[in-house]
């Protein structure tokens, strides 16, 4: 074992190295030389970075025992001293050096590419430079129309650029796909806008009178306007230290290694982009990691090797899902039979090819709908599952079991056997474990699915149990209770649970109760399971005290109305303020003053607006083409109604509504839960949107409706999230997590795939038929109100520990002292 | 300018000579020490009750199978007096109220948190009386 490390270069390949050597427990010094100013990140992810991804959650972490030199390269390596040199000027003496200086992106020698205005794209740098010169730029052209110029050119069109792409080849990514699948995906690629041009090169890039890039000249004389250009067109090896120090190079570069990643020189290694590795240079951060895996193991006097990689790739670039896997260059037709199926309506083309005997799959190629590639990578070389035209539409079934020494994960090489040997020896039960384990699935994510059907194979409860109480979900437990008629925790719990529950499975049994239409939330038991807010019908704050927001229906409010609110605030003391959801917040009511404000309110024509419950908050709405000129529908009437449709629905998790009038989109309803937009011919409907912590836009689910087919496909859609969705998750994660997305839930709830519309509708009309305003109920019910006190024993006195001081004329609580901080 | 809560009182035509009469008053108190609370069958199993008693907030509590708990009102988290308002339920048979704040779990028994070790409310002695609940702070 070798006691003093130096790595050139920390990008991923480095960080694998160091990450592995320090994790196996080497000994001894380990020095890093980076010339970039930070630490590894991950590249694959870059163009995230432009969409909001913060530097510190591209990077990698660095493991302790690294001394890291930032923004400071090697540019000399003396071999016969072994030392080597670095930007600074130090001199840094090593046992073993690894050379991981990764590549540069290829710029081919055109007059002009130097002029400002010309980038390449490969680093957090270069997307800073970029996105700074695209605030005066109007277009922009990519050169490369491979794996990483469809990257860039996605950043220049996030950036609102008009973008063009130049490609050499005769299609757009020559190396993944063959002449059919480039054509689906140009048309998937022009189809957001983008300009294509095949077949062509780059004559020159010319300056305007400032000097900086106004134009790309293509070498038949056009003239491609645009103020940006990046050059994406491939690859080179940094293989420079190697050269200038004597060690053996290929023809067209790459620092020459054996199967160990050993240089000619025994202390000398080469890892990633930078070697040539069995052949070739490799590109993908799969084969780099298993390099950096290799060096590190023969390091530490191993004896592990590196002889070529799966070169598979499955992305998706400009939202179009492109696979390929296993063997799909074929000079002729001997030894290889090929299935095609291409649609061009749907944008989709695949193609797999078999071996002549049509027993063994040799490989494929999908664009448009990578679906089969998860299962069917796996079965490179082996025994085809099923016939070719059945594993084009469906892939490989989930009843078909995956041989032992499939490789699951291809970016970090890891076979299904050593999946369930860790598994096993481990005693895994859920994916995280699985990633921390093995590494599966933690780069590119495509075999997660894979990874819990591994799990579920090995006999492991994939662990949807909802607390120690129930080993059911939240959507088992709703069909246990719907089905069996259940209207008690407590036959619930006995019957199905262990225990007398908790604060997670008390709530969702409450709001499934409550779902089903078991009356006041606060009847007999069912108050004891209702988390505080629901149990005192407000929302509680800071102190103790609680806020009060009594239903505005779509925003709309008469003057009347309006004054009593001002009235009761005034009167009970409390500070107001305008919702997010057009209503109004009455804040610092003591648990004794709710009956006492909630009469007023009730008698003065409102009702609870639910602030407090997991149920429909608000529909909110703009004023549409009743005052405003450019409102095509009564978008506050349509408002109002669903409001009054479903208020009180008791739900997995809080539901958010609104309507626009017009495609200006005033209410901002593709930020909610079901967001309608009127368009001339009716109403867009969309689903699964969220503001809040993780924003979401909402989907499209139908268009164009008459408001009876919207109220009814509403109607589906709540109930369907109802019964199906895990607690407290929202429409937008249970949307993403619905096997089949958006094509599946449009299928259920307006093709009645699974034959439950006509109980989805009736579910419904239960709910609007029973519907009462819990505030006027509680009021009604002299048991319910002898809970609103402070102290059993002192009904009259309140909590003393509650004060408020004045701020900009309204109160505020006043901070208690905590002696520990959550 | 400090506000007590009682000002908004005024406007609410609730009988002011009622705002200190307490359940004990009304019912003679208890034995020495214990001060009754309320009536034995208003204390519903699995919904806590708070209690002013001798100055100090008290959450009372009953669980589903009749077992009679008081810990100290104030959430150590928040500050606030709000334990009574937690929901109640067991943590490996252990019987727990979740504070309704941000649900750290204590123990009926031993009044410990137990998401935070180290963490400790106070506990009190509770019992019925005749046809009261009856609770013992010092």
């Amino acid at each position: 074992m070798s006691s003093r490390i130096v790595v050139a270069g920390f990008g991923p390949a480095a960080h694998r190295l160091v990450e592995t050597l320090i994790a196996r427990g080497l000994r001894g010094d380990l020095v890093v030389f980076g010339e970039e100013p930070r630490p590894a990140y991950d590249r694959v992810a870059l163009t995230s970075y432009l969409s909001g991804r913060s530097v510190a959650e591209l990077t990698f972490p660095v493991p302790d025992g690294v001394t890291l030199r930032l923004g400071c390269g090697v540019v000399a390596v003396d071999r016969d001293r072994r030392v080597v040199v670095a930007a600074d000027g130090t001199r840094e003496p090593y046992d073993v050096l690894v050379l991981a200086t990764g590549s540069a992106p290829f710029v081919p020698p055109v007059p002009g590419r130097d002029l400002p205005g010309c980038f390449v794209y490969r680093t957090i740098e270069d997307l800073d430079a970029i996105r700074a010169a695209a605030g005066d730029a109007v277009a922009g052209v990519v050169v490369g129309g491979g794996l990483l110029g469809l990257e860039a050119a996605d950043a220049l069109r996030r950036l609102g650029l008009r973008t063009h792409v130049v490609e050499m080849g005769d299609r757009l990514m020559p190396r993944q796909v063959d002449e059919g699948g480039g054509a689906v995906l140009r048309r998937h690629v022009e189809s957001l806008g983008l300009t294509v041009h095949v077949g062509a090169g780059v004559a020159a890039v010319e300056a305007g009178e400032d000097g900086r890039v106004a134009r790309l000249v293509k070498p038949d004389g056009e003239a491609i306007e645009a103020q940006i250009v990046v050059f994406s067109a491939g690859i080179r090896p940094r293989d420079e230290l190697a050269r200038d120090c004597g060690l053996p190079v290929g023809e067209r570069g790459g620092i020459v290694v054996d199967e160990g990643m050993r240089t000619a020189d025994e202390r000398v290694y080469a890892i990633g982009e930078c070697a040539l590795a069995a052949g070739m240079v490799h590109g993908l951060v799969g084969p780099c990691f298993t390099q950096a895996e290799v060096a590190a193991d023969r390091i530490l006097g191993g004896s592990a090797a590196f002889r070529g990689a799966d070169l598979s790739t499955k992305l998706k670039l400009l939202g179009v899902e492109v696979a390929q896997f296993g063997e799909t260059r074929f000079e002729d037709a001997a030894g290889a039979l090929d299935v095609v199926y291409m649609d061009p309506v749907a944008g989709v083309y695949k193609r797999l090819f078999v071996s002549d005997d049509a027993k063994t799959l040799l490989g494929g190629v999908c664009v448009g709908d990578a679906g089969p590639y998860g299962t069917l990578r796996p079965f490179v070389g082996k025994t085809l599952p099923a016939s070719p035209s059945d594993l084009l539409f469906a892939g490989a079934g989930a009843q078909t079991e995956l041989p032992g020494d499939a490789q699951v994960c291809s970016c970090n090489n890891v076979t299904k056997d050593r999946i369930v040997a860790a598994i096993v020896e481990e005693g895994l039960t859920d994916v995280q474990g699985i990633k921390d384990c093995t590494r599966a699935g933690t780069t590119c994510g495509s075999c997660v699915p894979m990874l819990k059907r591994i799990l579920v194979e090995s006999g492991v409860d994939v662990g949807t149990a909802l607390c120690e109480h129930f080993a059911h979900s939240r959507a088992e437990l709703f069909d246990i209770v719907a089905v069996r008629g259940i209207t008690t925790f407590s036959r619930l719990i006995a019957e199905h649970g262990t225990g007398r529950g908790c604060d997670v499975c008390k709530p969702v049994v409450a709001s499934i109760l409550a779902s089903l239409g078991n009356g006041h939330i606060l009847d007999g038991e069912q108050a004891a399971l209702q988390d505080t807010n629901d149990k005192f019908l407000a929302n509680i704050q800071k102190n103790g005290t609680y806020s009060v927001v009594p239903r505005i229906p779509g925003g709309e409010i008469t003057p009347e109305k309006l004054i009593v609110i001002g009235e009761v605030a005034r009167e009970f003391g409390l500070y107001t303020k305008i919702t997010g959801g057009q209503r109004i917040d009455l804040l610092g009511a003591r648990v004794e003053q709710l009956p006492l404000i909630w009469k007023r309110l009730v008698d003065a024509g409102f009702e609870s607006g639910h602030a407090y419950g997991k149920a429909l908050r608000t529909v909110k709405s703009c004023v549409g083409a009743t005052w405003c000129r450019y409102g095509v529908q009564d978008s506050v009437g349509l408002a109002i109604a669903l409001e009054l449709r479903y208020r009180g629905l008791r739900a997995p998790h809080k539901i958010k509504a609104a309507v626009s009038g017009c495609a200006r989109e005033c209410a901002e309803a593709r930020s909610k839960d079901f967001g309608i937009i009127a368009t001339e011919q009716g109403w867009n409907l969309y689903v699964g949107g969220n503001g809040g912590f993780r924003p979401r836009h909402a989907d499209l689910l139908a268009a164009d409706l008459a408001t009876d087919e919207l109220v009814r496909t509403v109607d589906r859609f709540l109930m369907f999230y109802i019964r199906t969705a895990d607690r407290l998750q929202r429409t937008s994660a249970w949307l993403e997590a619905m096997d089949g997305g958006l094509d599946q839930l449009r299928a259920v709830i307006t093709e009645d795939s699974l034959g439950i519309c006509a109980d989805l509708d009736a579910q419904m009309e239960r709910h609007v038929a029973g519907y009462v305003d819990e505030w006027r109920a509680t009021l009604e019910d002299p048991d319910k109100l002898r809970r609103f006190v402070s102290f059993v024993n002192a009904p009259g006195t309140p909590d003393p520990s509650i004060e408020f001081r004045t701020e900009r004329g309204q109160i505020k609580p006043i901070p208690v002292t905590v002696e520990v901080t959550p | 300018m400090t506000i007590l809560g009682h000002t908004a009182l005024d406007h609410t035509g609730l009988d002011h000579a009622a705002l200190d009469r307490t359940y004990a008053d009304e019912t003679g108190g208890g034995g020495p020490g214990w001060t009754p609370v309320c009536p034995d069958a208003q204390l519903v199993p699995e919904l806590g009750a708070a209690a002013l008693v001798a100055g100090r907030q008290v959450a009372v509590f009953r669980t589903f199978d009749g077992g009679l708990y008081a810990l100290g009102n104030r959430d150590p988290f928040s500050g606030a007096q709000v334990l009574s308002r937690g929901i109640v339920g067991t943590r490996n048979g252990e019987p727990t109220v979740a504070s309704p704040m941000h649900k750290q779990v204590f123990s009926l028994v031993t009044g410990a948190c137990l998401d935070d070790p180290g963490i400790t409310v106070p506990t009190y002695r509770v019992r019925v009386a005749g046809a009261a609940i009856e609770v013992k702070v010092a």
